[in-house]
């Protein structure tokens, strides 16, 4: 197959897969138990100091 | 300080250049070759004056300080500097798209001074801004000194040799013809060298981090400095025609050269315009309200979700053009989806402020903070709107383009810089306050009204641009040739270059306040803005 026709086919099959699982898997992090307590100390990291 | 091998280096450059010019292919080459003769041999002379035989102090403050912040005052002075010349720039090529006698031929002619005008305001002025800030924020949010020592300093003047560089070449009629992205390979070349440095010390510094959580700000810069090297490589891949000439030829060719373009443009637009400077805004606005951001969780899907679509928007650049439909119905999904990411961040920014939105109100720094966020909205609104088909088919090649950029470049990035800077320059002066607030309120003012009349200009000027383009009679002729469509932009085009002198003159205002910050002079201001509460509006 030619290597245009090849790429463009990976692209939209398992490379659209493999990003749209990786983003859901970040999602699904971000939600995962514990992670709001987390996020609000992570969120305080500018204000502790200068 | 010695700075021996510096010296070296500096004076080995020059003797380069001055071989280079002396041995060019061509005569645009040796002049830029001559430039750079220049100032290279001009930065060696000013290290040799700099030269101090004492012996370094222990108890030396630089040495003493426990952040890096030195290259960061010279870096936030660069990017006030370039900012007002880049605003000035635009000006006047504003008014010469009004009045064409003031093209000066042949170096200041608007082919030349356009992009003179875009990488001075995006390149100079925001790309020092970006650097300044992520040197800043990254020390900050590590809680570590900036990684590489004199690194530092070599990304800063390495950054400012390439500005030099690119806008001289500009003038002398040197370029790819990449917008954006016009600077010929060996600039390319030397701003690859930069960037690596510039990664180098960034990455360094948050690998010996002490704080065990890497900040949401670094993401975006991170991902923005990768990014930027990636599409500075892969679109100026080229072939120079001689080592010691100006002229190359891309590595593409035909459309796909012009989609490798276009996904380095809109790009740029994403991770140097948008990415970087969220990065500011998740910064600096946490610190100026003194509150933590709204929702820190959004924030990683903010990032996640820009990084992931931005990418693939490129191709609306190029509606109905060669490029496989599927592309450009590629490039138009991905924008519009890119709205949902962008407004979940405008949103994250602007709720920060929750029940701290009194600040608007007495904060004139704050105030500028928040109509950037409001703009960077509207302008995030406004593109993706702008890359369906049908609309582009209106939009495309007219002023509304054009409006839109600015709407985002003067809106967004211009307001939040300021914002960053009014916040940096006290604190890294170790002065009490600016100079003046009342002059960050006149510039608040004057920066916002003057993208008010120039974004509504635009609208106007572009919509009837691209309706006169597709009248056509009951015989199927054109009803307009191009020149009356030139030719009855004319009054928008002198109202935009009203609306870009207010801007400029905010900056102005910006530039002596800045000034007299850093010189430690503070204006006898009767009531500053804190204490004098302003009259409740009338229900």
């Amino acid at each position: 197959m030619e290597t245009y026709t090849a790429m463009r086919h990976f692209a939209d099959s398992w490379g659209l897969l493999a990003l749209t699982l990786f983003f859901l898997g970040v999602v699904l992090f971000i939600f995962r138990p514990g992670a709001k307590k987390a996020a609000a100390q992570a969120s305080a990291i500018p204000l502790k100091e200068d | 300080m010695k700075h021996t091998v510096e010296m070296v280096v500096l004076a080995v450059g020059a003797f380069l250049a001055l071989v280079g010019a002396g041995f060019a292919q061509d005569r645009l080459f040796g002049a830029h070759m001559w430039v750079l003769f220049f100032v290279l041999l001009g930065g060696t002379l000013v290290l040799m004056r700099r030269v101090d035989f004492r012996p370094a102090v222990a108890g030396h403050p630089s040495l003493r300080s426990e952040y890096f912040d030195e290259v960061v005052k010279y870096g936030v002075i660069a990017t006030v500097f370039w900012g007002v010349v880049g605003f000035l720039v635009g000006d006047v090529v504003a008014l010469q798209l009004a009045f064409p006698d003031l093209n000066v031929e042949p170096w200041f002619n608007f082919g030349r001074m356009r992009p003179l005008h875009t990488s001075a305001v995006i390149f100079a002025f925001g790309g020092n801004a970006l650097i300044a800030t992520s040197f800043y924020v990254v020390q900050r949010t590590s809680r570590a000194r900036l990684f590489g020592g004199d690194l530092g300093w070599f990304v800063f003047w390495g950054y400012q040799l390439f500005i030099v560089l690119a806008a001289t070449g500009y003038l002398l009629g040197i370029t790819q013809s990449r917008e954006y992205a016009e600077p010929e390979w060996y600039v390319d070349l030397w701003l690859t060298v930069v960037w690596v440095a510039y990664l180098v010390v960034f990455l360094g510094t948050i690998l010996k981090r002490k704080e065990p959580h890497i900040y949401v700000a670094n993401w975006f810069y991170l991902g923005f400095i990768v990014t930027i090297a990636m599409l500075h490589v892969v679109n100026n891949l080229a072939v120079p025609v001689s080592f010691l000439g100006s002229k190359s030829y891309s590595a593409f060719s035909g459309v796909q050269d012009a989609l490798t373009q276009w996904w380095y443009g809109h790009n740029a637009v994403g991770f140097f315009l948008t990415a970087g400077f969220l990065a500011m805004m998740y910064y600096f606005i946490p610190k100026q309200v003194n509150r933590p951001v709204y929702s820190y969780r959004l924030s990683i899907i903010h990032f996640w979700a820009l990084i992931f679509m931005y990418i693939w928007a490129g191709p609306h650049h190029l509606h109905y053009t060669a490029l496989p439909d599927w592309a450009q119905t590629l490039g138009m999904v991905f924008s519009v989806m890119l709205w949902m990411p962008s407004w979940g961040g405008m949103i994250n920014g602007l709720m920060t402020l929750s029940g701290a939105w009194d600040k608007v109100r007495t904060d004139p720094i704050v105030r500028m903070m928040v109509m950037a966020v409001a703009f960077y909205g509207m302008a995030t609104f406004e593109g993706p709107m702008m890359s369906i088909k049908t609309v582009n088919s209106l939009s495309h090649y007219t002023d509304w383009t054009i409006g839109h950029v600015h709407s985002g470049a003067l809106g967004w990035n211009g307001l939040i810089t300021f914002g960053a800077i009014y916040y940096l320059v006290p604190k890294l002066w170790n002065r009490k306050r600016l100079y003046s607030l009342q002059m960050v309120n006149w510039h608040f003012w004057l920066a916002t009204l003057g993208i008010v009349v120039y974004a509504a200009t635009m609208w106007v000027a572009g919509i009837q641009q691209g309706l006169m383009w597709r009248e056509y009679d009951d015989q199927g002729f054109l009803v307009y040739s191009f020149a009356e469509s030139v030719a009855a932009m004319f009054p928008y085009y002198v109202m935009r270059a009203a609306g870009g002198a207010l801007f400029l003159s905010g900056a102005v205002i910006m530039a002596f306040n800045v000034t007299m910050t850093i010189l430690g002079r503070v204006r006898d201001e009767a009531a500053t803005l804190d204490a004098a509460p302003m009259p409740a509006p009338a229900e």
